[in-house]
């Protein structure tokens, strides 16, 4: 906790800073990425592990498993 | 301490950026054929860029005491090209033969298409024909996940392919684990924002351990940084984690993946020959 707390202070600030921007900001921003941001704010938040591979997941394409028949190949 | 980078890309880079690497410690690199920042308008564009890889660049690393490995191929975006990718892979056994290449690389899929897809298995079977070791390149940000797992199945269902000669590139926390089950190797790219930061691949190594795990720069014409493997050595000592762990990623572990090439001829820095001993 001494060497990771500054630095989650940091980057919880900066993404504070981030959504005041993006308040300011001209135009909508309720689309399919914002959702996808707060379902990871979701995760963080979690008292479980493997959390930088469920936010990698989370923003990741489905993968389909017939994907060759799909094409072919 | 000594390391090698085994995926930085050269010829974007400055000359300068040998001697920082050199007095770093860089001792090796190995340098995948990829995308030039635009798609090229012929085969012969890439006869030259080839001739850049396998003749220029060993010169320019050489001034700076460093040994100059390349992979050859047409990159995934470029790929989307199926005519000229075909011209440029009938090509690349004329330069199979030059002392500095190891294989074929970095091939793999960009946005995860059907021509991307049939040109990956076009390179897999020029690999399986002259019997060399592949890099493989996985896509970034949304397309990792998916693209990655294609790039597995093409090559776990053809069992003339030996995954411990296979090194998949740019894992990330939700691909590493895959990648290491089915036997390949796994490098990590030390990049911002699209790719791992050197905090993260800690976290990687931490996990998963240092077996047929790699670490590289990726150190191209991008926003990327050449020195990311130095950054990761440091990393890892103010973690405390022991200099022969950190060594066994940064040095040992691209030797030994590398040394399945007839043409990996490297000459280690930190082994005292009789004749170098002698007064």
């Amino acid at each position: 906790m001494n060497r990771e707390f500054f630095e989650i202070r940091a980057k919880i600030l900066e993404l504070a800073a981030s959504f005041d921007r993006l308040d300011r900001g001209d135009g909508a921003v309720e689309d399919r990425r914002i959702e996808l941001i707060r379902e990871g704010l979701t995760i963080l938040d979690e008292d479980t592990p493997n959390r930088a591979e469920r936010v990698q997941l989370l923003f990741s394409k489905v993968y389909s498993e017939g994907w060759r028949s799909e094409y072919g190949l | 301490m000594y390391y090698i980078d085994p995926h930085i890309h050269m010829v974007s880079r400055v000359t300068d950026d040998y001697e920082t690497l050199s007095k770093m410690g860089c001792t090796a690199m190995s340098e995948p054929a990829f995308w030039a920042g635009f798609d090229r308008g012929s085969a012969e564009s890439f006869r030259d860029y080839f001739r850049q890889l396998t003749e220029v660049e060993p010169k320019r690393a050489a001034q700076y005491g460093i040994q100059h490995f390349t992979w050859l191929c047409i990159n995934a975006k470029e790929a989307e090209n199926v005519e000229l990718s075909r011209e440029v892979i009938a090509m690349i056994p004329e330069f199979l033969e030059c002392s500095n290449v190891l294989g074929i690389g970095e091939i793999g899929l960009n946005k995860n298409t059907k021509n991307e897809a049939t040109i990956f298995l076009e390179h897999m079977e020029l690999a399986i024909k002259f019997q060399q070791q592949i890099l493989i390149h996985t896509p970034h940000l949304e397309d990792k996940f998916q693209g990655t797992k294609m790039i597995l199945d093409m090559l776990t269902d053809d069992s003339r392919i030996d995954p411990s000669r296979v090194l998949v590139d740019h894992v990330e926390e939700h691909t590493v684990e895959t990648v290491l089950e089915n036997g390949f190797w796994a490098g990590m790219t030390l990049y911002p924002v699209s790719k791992c930061t050197p905090a993260r691949a800690a976290d990687i190594i931490e996990m998963y351990g240092p077996d047929r795990l790699l670490a590289n720069s990726a150190g191209d014409w991008g926003p990327s940084k050449p020195t990311a493997v130095p950054d990761l050595i440091f990393e890892m000592r103010r973690r405390g984690h022991d200099e022969s762990l950190i060594r066994q990623v940064v040095y040992e572990n691209p030797i030994k993946f590398f040394s399945q090439s007839q043409n990996f001829n490297f000459v280690r820095p930190d082994v005292v020959t009789e004749k170098s001993a002698t007064p």
